[in-house]
């Protein structure tokens, strides 16, 4: 009996995490799809550049874990300005056929660049002493890492919190979600607002690229293969609502590591039945706009 | 006798913004009925409304005095209902000719037959052409629409729909933005449409509200301020107050 | 071209003008004669032939939902695993391997399945529809794979014994059979979906992608008209996938993947959507790249065939074809 409930606490800590981190890689796109109705399926891509950064970050130039991972986020999420300007605008108002192909195009480019770069195997990181292990919280031992992820979560849902409920950036970005037009007829710079938007967002997902390498593992082909995974964060979640986002994506890691343990051959499927269910009853999804 | 399109205490919102309130308009077949009011007023939505481009909060629609209120906006193009658009709403890169053969191949059946070549349906193009001569389009049959002068695509907005050969039709202001020296080709084709039909049509230009109706409604806010005859309307102040006194050129 | 209606002689004039349309065009005999003189000067690289002849068949039901119907999906490699799953487990579990029944048995698969899931999926739009047809295929292909008894699961289903076509042709290796068997499906499949797009119904698809909204108006029933388009692509897709089960004996998840919807969705865009003959230069140009260059480096030619995705979309959004249009257009009016 207690090692049942030992298993279930262990796969739901596993799902926690795993959850995080779709949340943290996923809630930029949700944003910026919300923002900007831009169907971007190369988000992974940005995810992936930041877990390759880190990497490098850390053998080449021997930074330690967090300044590296930090300086990934930022530098991927600085380059991210330039695809913004020079690609994605072109194709806001495209219809959504061309900024899948766009985007798709964008994911065969970076997938192919990593693997001349990195070769096509698994990376792996050396992660600090303090993250190894197995971490005390009085109710039992859990994993370091996957602990410092969860944390790492939780902080970004209050700093996005705050920033999207307290300050002017947040209240102008979440008035052009609701209704562009408006937004601009009274004043707001929508166009300024896409780049910091997207920045951000991309800047989230390599933070979760680079966290992800622990936990889900990272190879050049990340970005394809969780591509669908965060497609379903955003859309079950709804379009531009981070509340959508992490409930999406908390119930799919959590979902998917139960499934994995108690039902591995069946469990995808059922996520998948469960994300067609949900978007035939909601299409605008859980927290979306209808 | 049955109106053959009637509307009971019609109400739509969008959000706080109520556009449609009680709307209750009756049409005869063979009325000419205008529905006038400033802009925002709700003429377009209370189109939609009726044609079931949009849902109503309240109210019914009836066709012949039966209710269409639940019926999707292709079966009741079936019973006769057709509308034009405020903007054009036309297929550009197709010609004149294939627009027009569109709506009667819908009409007549012969659009839910993937085996058949278009061209064998001898009946819809000999319609088409003859719908086109009627319009004074046949000219430009073969013209791809997007080359054709605006008053003529406003024409050709007009001909698709009367491909529908409806009993009820609901003109969207159909001579909007077309220049003066065009426009005397649209007010032709109405006056030449078919006597039994019943018309309402939206017109902001008084000149064709008067010289085309027999029955007006006004309409402000989403509700009829007034309804009547044009001498009646020309001659009620508070119509007067609202509407024409801001610009009207009556 | 006007005064001919002027003239009195308005229906016939009209009528021709319609025929016009549909009227066949010589080049339209290249892409077969292309594809028969294959047969004869390249006899080694005939079992690559017949995989772009199912890869064409392939692109061209997608054209018919997308470039006619302007139905966007991510999951088209539902239909042509399940048509390849249809054929392929009809001759492992039944042992029926009688090629033209057990392929049309594949078209037959395809074409149920697109009726039923089009029925559900072809009332929503844009992102949401984008998704649900992504999550439809990816839910099929990790129900295969749960599915292990039937389908084989990961390691694919093997049993697949096809009998020889009309009972005399036998396969073989160099691939000669089936390319004929194929070249004769894809001719028949696109004598099909032409006459489809030149059909009033045809019109009425290319009425809906440009103005959905006043195809409601002139009393177009449009669900069902794109639940019909829908289900005639899946089945010919299911055939596609039929053949590619006959042809390679084996079939493995990956006919149902992510991958293979973006494929073929890539090919046509790449050929040129909304023409029928671009799925045949998309497809054809696309594997025999593939063949080349991933020889020399898989990673070349991931990046370059991403590379030519972003500069179609940004430049060329007509494909292959249409841009070849445009530039005779160009240098036609250039000329004049
Ligand atoms: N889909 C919609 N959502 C929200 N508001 C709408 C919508 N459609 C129309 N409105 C608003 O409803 C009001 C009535 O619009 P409507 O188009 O019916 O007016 P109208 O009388 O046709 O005006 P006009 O003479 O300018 O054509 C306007 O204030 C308009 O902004
Ligand atoms: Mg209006």
């Amino acid at each position: 009996m207690e090692q049942v409930a030992r298993a279930a606490i262990s796969i739901l800590f596993d799902g926690v995490a795993y959850g995080m981190l779709l949340f943290i890689i996923s809630v930029g796109l949700s944003i910026t799809m919300g923002l900007m109705g831009f169907a971007n399926l190369a988000h992974g891509a940005f995810a992936m550049a930041g877990g390759y950064v880190l990497v490098s970050l850390m053998l080449t130039f021997d930074l330690p874990f967090i300044p590296a991972l930090l300086l990934a986020a930022v530098a991927v999420a600085a380059v991210s300005v330039l695809f913004e300007r020079f690609l994605y605008r072109r194709l806001y108002q495209a219809d959504e056929l061309d900024q899948v192909l766009l985007s798709i195009g964008l994911v065969f480019m970076a997938t192919a660049a990593i693997t001349f770069i990195y070769g096509p195997s698994t990376v792996s990181l050396k992660v600090p002493a303090y993250l190894q292990g197995q971490i005390d919280l009085w109710i039992g031992l859990f994993p370091a890492y996957r602990s410092f992820t969860i944390a790492v979560g939780g902080l970004l849902i209050l700093a996005l919190w705050y920033g999207f409920e307290g300050t002017i950036i947040g209240v102008k970005i979440r008035a052009a979600v609701d209704n562009r037009r408006m937004a601009q007829s009274i004043g707001i710079n929508v166009d300024r607002l896409f780049v910091i938007a997207f920045a951000l967002g991309s800047g989230l997902a390599a933070l979760g690229g680079g966290l992800a390498i622990e936990i889900i593992g990272m190879s050049p082909t990340f970005s394809l293969t969780y591509l669908v995974f965060f497609l379903i964060v955003v859309a079950v979640g709804g379009l531009g609502s981070i509340r959508g986002a992490f409930v999406a994506a908390l119930f799919l890691g959590i979902v998917d590591t139960a499934g994995k343990y108690l039902w591995p051959d069946g469990g995808a499927f059922f996520i998948y039945a469960m994300t067609i269910a949900v978007l035939l009853v909601k299409p605008e999804g859980l927290f979306g706009r209808a | 006798m049955t109106a053959a399109l009637q509307t009971i205490a019609l109400g739509k919102h969008f959000g706080a913004l109520h556009v449609t309130r009680q709307v209750n308009l009756s049409l005869a077949a063979g009325a000419r009925h205008a529905l006038i009011g400033p802009n925002g007023a709700g003429k377009t939505t209370l189109i939609n409304l009726i044609t079931g481009a949009l849902s109503p909060d309240e109210g019914q629609v009836l066709l012949g005095g039966r209710d269409v209120t639940a019926l999707p906006q292709a079966r009741r193009v079936k019973q006769g209902l057709a509308r034009t658009y405020q903007i054009n709403q036309l297929f550009s890169d197709l010609s004149v000719l294939e627009n027009v053969a569109i709506s009667i191949a819908e009409r007549v059946g012969a659009a839910g037959n993937f085996w058949r070549r278009a061209s064998a349906n001898s009946h819809v193009i000999d319609e088409a052409v003859e719908l086109l001569a009627r319009l004074k389009l046949d000219a430009y049959a073969l013209t791809p629409v997007r080359e054709l002068p605006y008053g003529r695509q406003r024409l050709v907005e007009i001909a698709i729909t009367l491909g529908q050969k409806p009993t009820v039709l609901l003109l969207d202001e159909p001579a909007a933005g077309v220049p003066s020296a065009e426009s005397h080709i649209i007010l032709d084709a109405i006056a030449a449409l078919p006597e039994q039909i019943a018309v309402l049509i939206i017109e902001h230009d008084m000149d064709i509200v008067f010289r085309f109706a027999k029955f007006i409604t006004v309409l402000a806010s989403g509700g009829i301020i007034a309804q009547g005859t044009p001498e009646q309307i020309a001659g009620d102040a508070h119509v007067r107050a609202v509407y024409l006194g801001q610009g009207g050129d009556v | 071209m006007t005064e001919l209606l002027d003239n009195g002689g308005g229906s016939a004039a009209a009528r021709r003008f319609m025929a016009g349309r549909e009227a066949w065009h010589w080049a339209e005999a290249l892409p077969w004669v292309v594809a028969v003189a294959a047969f004869f000067v390249f006899p080694d690289y005939l079992a690559l032939g017949t995989q772009i002849l199912i890869a064409i068949i392939f692109a061209l039901s997608l054209d018919l939902i997308l470039g006619y119907a302007g139905i966007i999906t991510l999951g088209h490699a539902a239909y042509f695993g399940a048509g390849a799953y249809g054929t392929g487990m009809l001759s492992a579990h039944l042992g029926w391997g009688e090629p033209i029944s057990a392929m049309l048995f594949g078209g037959f698969v395809g074409g149920v399945l697109g009726f039923v899931s089009g029925w559900v999926l072809l009332r929503y739009h844009g992102l949401t529809l984008l998704m649900l047809t992504l999550a439809t295929a990816i839910m099929l292909k990790e129900g295969a794979n749960a599915a292990e008894e039937w389908t084989g699961g990961f390691d694919g289903l093997v049993g697949i014994s096809i009998w020889p076509l009309l009972g005399s042709f036998e396969y073989d290796l160099w691939g000669k059979t089936y390319y004929c068997f194929a070249l004769v499906v894809l001719l028949l499949c696109f004598l099909a979906a032409r006459r489809i797009v030149h059909s009033a119904f045809g019109r009425s698809l290319v009425g809906i992608k440009g103005n959905v909204g006043r195809m409601h108006g002139v009393g177009t029933p449009v669900h069902g008209r794109l639940v019909a388009v829908y289900t005639l692509s899946a089945a010919m897709a299911g055939l596609a996938g039929g053949l590619f089960a006959e042809s390679n004996a084996y079939v493995t998840l990956d006919v149902l993947s992510f991958a293979r919807s973006g494929t073929v969705l890539i090919m046509l865009v790449l050929g040129g959507t909304g023409r029928l003959y671009g799925a045949f230069v998309g497809a054809a140009v696309y594997m025999i790249l593939e063949d080349e260059l991933a020889k020399l480096s898989p990673e070349f030619w991931e990046f370059g065939i991403g590379l030519l995705l972003v500069i179609v979309v940004l430049f060329f959004r007509r494909g292959l074809l249409g841009s070849l249009d445009d530039l005779r257009a160009r240098s036609m009016g250039g000329g004049a």
